[in-house]
């Protein structure tokens, strides 16, 4: 499974980067939420990904028996998911007022502050 | 139980609540927002105290301890940068009363600065790899939303250079700490430190700093990475860029200083060569491009990229007395950078321009107000006796005896190319008289409550720095304190685990 997932996330991260590198900011936008997604994915599988054993103890046991999943890296997704969906959500808005403002959606016109 | 390591964190988080909570009344979101930046102050000075006493200062969140709980740990450095913080909160909250204009306070300004202040001091305090992610987040969001105050079109413009990378960088973080979990199984950084030190070391190490070191360096704006600070600081509202310009950088210099002292200190002769070399580029940039301005604070905010440069001169050498430079120098530099920035502000009131061919004549008209231009100025080049001469000496002193000489001369040169640019802003602000075209009629408007309360923090600001160039000693001794425990990270990893490495 994880050489699959790791294709994977390498093809979330190139394109990525790729969309983040086009002109229209609404690309850029796409391409930041590919990344925060292939960011996510990459602690799932770096964690290591463990079949069929969720982390439950036993009614009575006070720790589990044999190999379990670390739920560890789950809880890190998850916070890392709201993160990104709040951050997204103000770049939606971001990009919604700066197309109305400066009327293009083409980063190339975007220059004035640059030099 | 030592609960003065949490106080910084949670007093502009309740301060950022209950001035929400008073969105309809500006006036008392002003009263609220200064009583909290006081309080901050003082519960940061308080930390600072007991950090002095007890080296260490541990917490852990809920009581699970370390590593299976969040912990927050204050040291020396975060000490010191957690006091800074609450300086600047003070200084700023005072200037805001006067600077921000009614709509900006009513679309929020009080509680995004006052999130923000909470993002900026967890950062400082925590021990957990994973929360300062978080935290930095915290941070960026509050970043974000201030810097786009009041819409046009350039806040736009940056805005979206300023947020594209951040959430770059972000990202860089943190699948650096997804792949440093696969490795050590572990978030809390004092583990992370003991499981690395007992590992043998891989290649896939020296991986995950040059992550780590892109990650943070984005944020602290570290050559080559650095492009979206000048092009974004300058847009929005003066007292936010002179928050951010204090503090949001040296943020991303603090998460250097912690992860290339405790965790990835095993191979310096290829992480902190590395670190070397951005330091060197980085002055060097900063410097030259403000050299090609023209704008008050687009100067100033090259001039942040390139002392920058400095403080990862001083982590990058990796003697004692260098680190010791680094964070005397962040100390120097903080309340210098805020101080120029709020200067410009008042330049900005008296004649409603930041261009510097527009401006002239302030100090026939302010002289009072030209000499604490040039108190900041010049310690930022680093002339005796002020705050910048010790920072630079001690950095240049640590490279001589280091023998890195080319970095050295850089770091000597960028000095001298810092006090043309500050003359520059001299010659054209303060000593010209005022050209034709630009309306004067500010100029020379009597003292009101509320020029004062722009004057206020810069006058104390100043006083900062004369205070630290004359009477360096006991600063010195803080920066020393801090450099023998960034240098000796087993007391860290003891104060937090409780184990001896």
């Amino acid at each position: 499974m994880e050489p699959v997932m790791a294709i994977a996330v390498g093809c979330l991260y190139a394109a990525a980067i790729y969309m983040m590198l086009r002109r229209s900011i609404v690309k850029l936008v796409i391409g930041l939420m590919l990344l925060s997604n292939a960011a996510n994915l990459l602690i799932f599988t770096s964690a290591g990904m463990t079949r069929g054993a969720p982390p439950l103890i036993p009614e009575g046991a006070m720790q589990p028996d044999g190999l379990i999943a670390d739920p560890l890296p789950q809880a890190l997704i998850l916070t890392a998911i709201v993160i990104a969906f709040g951050v997204l959500a103000f770049a939606v808005v971001l990009i919604h007022r700066a197309y109305n403002i400066i009327h293009t959606d083409n980063l190339d016109q975007m220059k004035d502050t640059d030099t | 139980m030592s609960s003065e390591v949490a106080l910084p964190i949670i007093i502009p988080l309740l301060t950022g609540t209950l001035t929400l909570l008073a969105w309809r009344s500006n006036m008392m979101q002003r009263v609220l927002s200064l009583l909290g930046s006081i309080a901050l102050l003082v519960a940061s000075f308080q930390l600072l105290a007991s950090v002095n006493t007890s080296g260490h200062v541990v917490m852990y969140m809920g009581g699970w301890a370390a590593p299976y709980g969040i912990t927050l740990v204050a040291d020396m450095l975060s000490a010191i940068m957690v006091v800074l913080t609450g300086m600047m909160a003070v200084a700023i909250a005072i200037f805001s009363l006067s600077s921000t204009s009614t709509s900006h306070e009513r679309f929020g300004y009080y509680p995004l600065m006052h999130l923000l202040l909470a993002g900026v001091a967890g950062s400082f305090l925590t021990g957990d790899i994973f929360n300062l992610y978080v935290w930095f987040e915290v941070m960026l969001v509050a970043s974000f939303a201030l810097l786009i105050l009041g819409g046009e079109r350039a806040q736009m413009e940056g805005a979206v250079k300023y947020v594209t990378l951040n959430l770059l960088s972000s990202a860089i973080f943190l699948s650096a700490v997804g792949l440093l979990y696969g490795l050590v199984g572990t978030l809390n950084m004092a583990d992370i430190a003991h499981k690395l030190s007992q590992t043998e070391h891989t290649g896939l190490v020296d991986v995950l700093a040059v992550m780590f070191m892109v990650a943070f360096g984005i944020k602290a704006a570290a050559f080559p990475l650095f492009f979206w600070l000048p092009a974004s600081y300058h847009t929005g509202p003066v007292a936010v860029s002179a928050l951010f310009a204090g503090l949001l950088t040296k943020v991303g210099v603090y998460a250097l200083f912690r992860v290339f002292t405790l965790i990835f200190n095993q191979s310096p002769e290829f992480t902190h060569e590395l670190l070397l070399w951005v330091a060197a580029l980085t002055m060097v940039t900063g410097v030259l491009g403000a050299a090609a301005q023209f704008e008050f604070r687009r100067i100033l905010s090259f001039h942040i990229v390139s002392q920058i440069g400095y403080m990862i001169l001083g982590l990058a050498l990796f003697t004692p007395l260098a680190i010791i430079g680094g964070v005397f120098y962040i100390m120097h530099h903080i309340i210098v950078k805020t101080n120029l920035f709020l200067i410009s502000g008042i330049a900005h009131r008296l004649l409603g321009t930041y261009d510097l061919k527009k401006l002239g004549g302030l100090y026939k008209s302010r002289p009072y107000l030209s000499v604490m231009f040039l108190i900041p100025a010049l310690s930022l080049a680093g002339l005796p006796p002020l705050s910048g001469f010790f920072a630079k000496f001690i950095v240049i002193r640590a490279g001589i005896e280091a023998e890195a000489w080319v970095v050295t001369g850089v770091a000597l040169l960028v000095g001298l190319l810092t006090l043309y640019s500050m003359i520059k802003i001299w010659a054209e602000a303060f000593w010209k008289a005022v050209p034709e075209g630009t309306d004067a009629s500010q100029l020379n408007q009597p003292m009101t409550p509320s020029l004062a309360a722009l004057y206020v923090p810069v006058i104390l600001l100043a006083a900062c720095t004369l205070f630290i160039g004359l009477n360096g000693q006991p600063i010195y001794q803080m920066a020393e304190f801090s450099a023998q425990q960034l240098m000796n990270p087993a007391g860290y990893i003891e104060a937090v685990l409780g184990v001896k490495p």
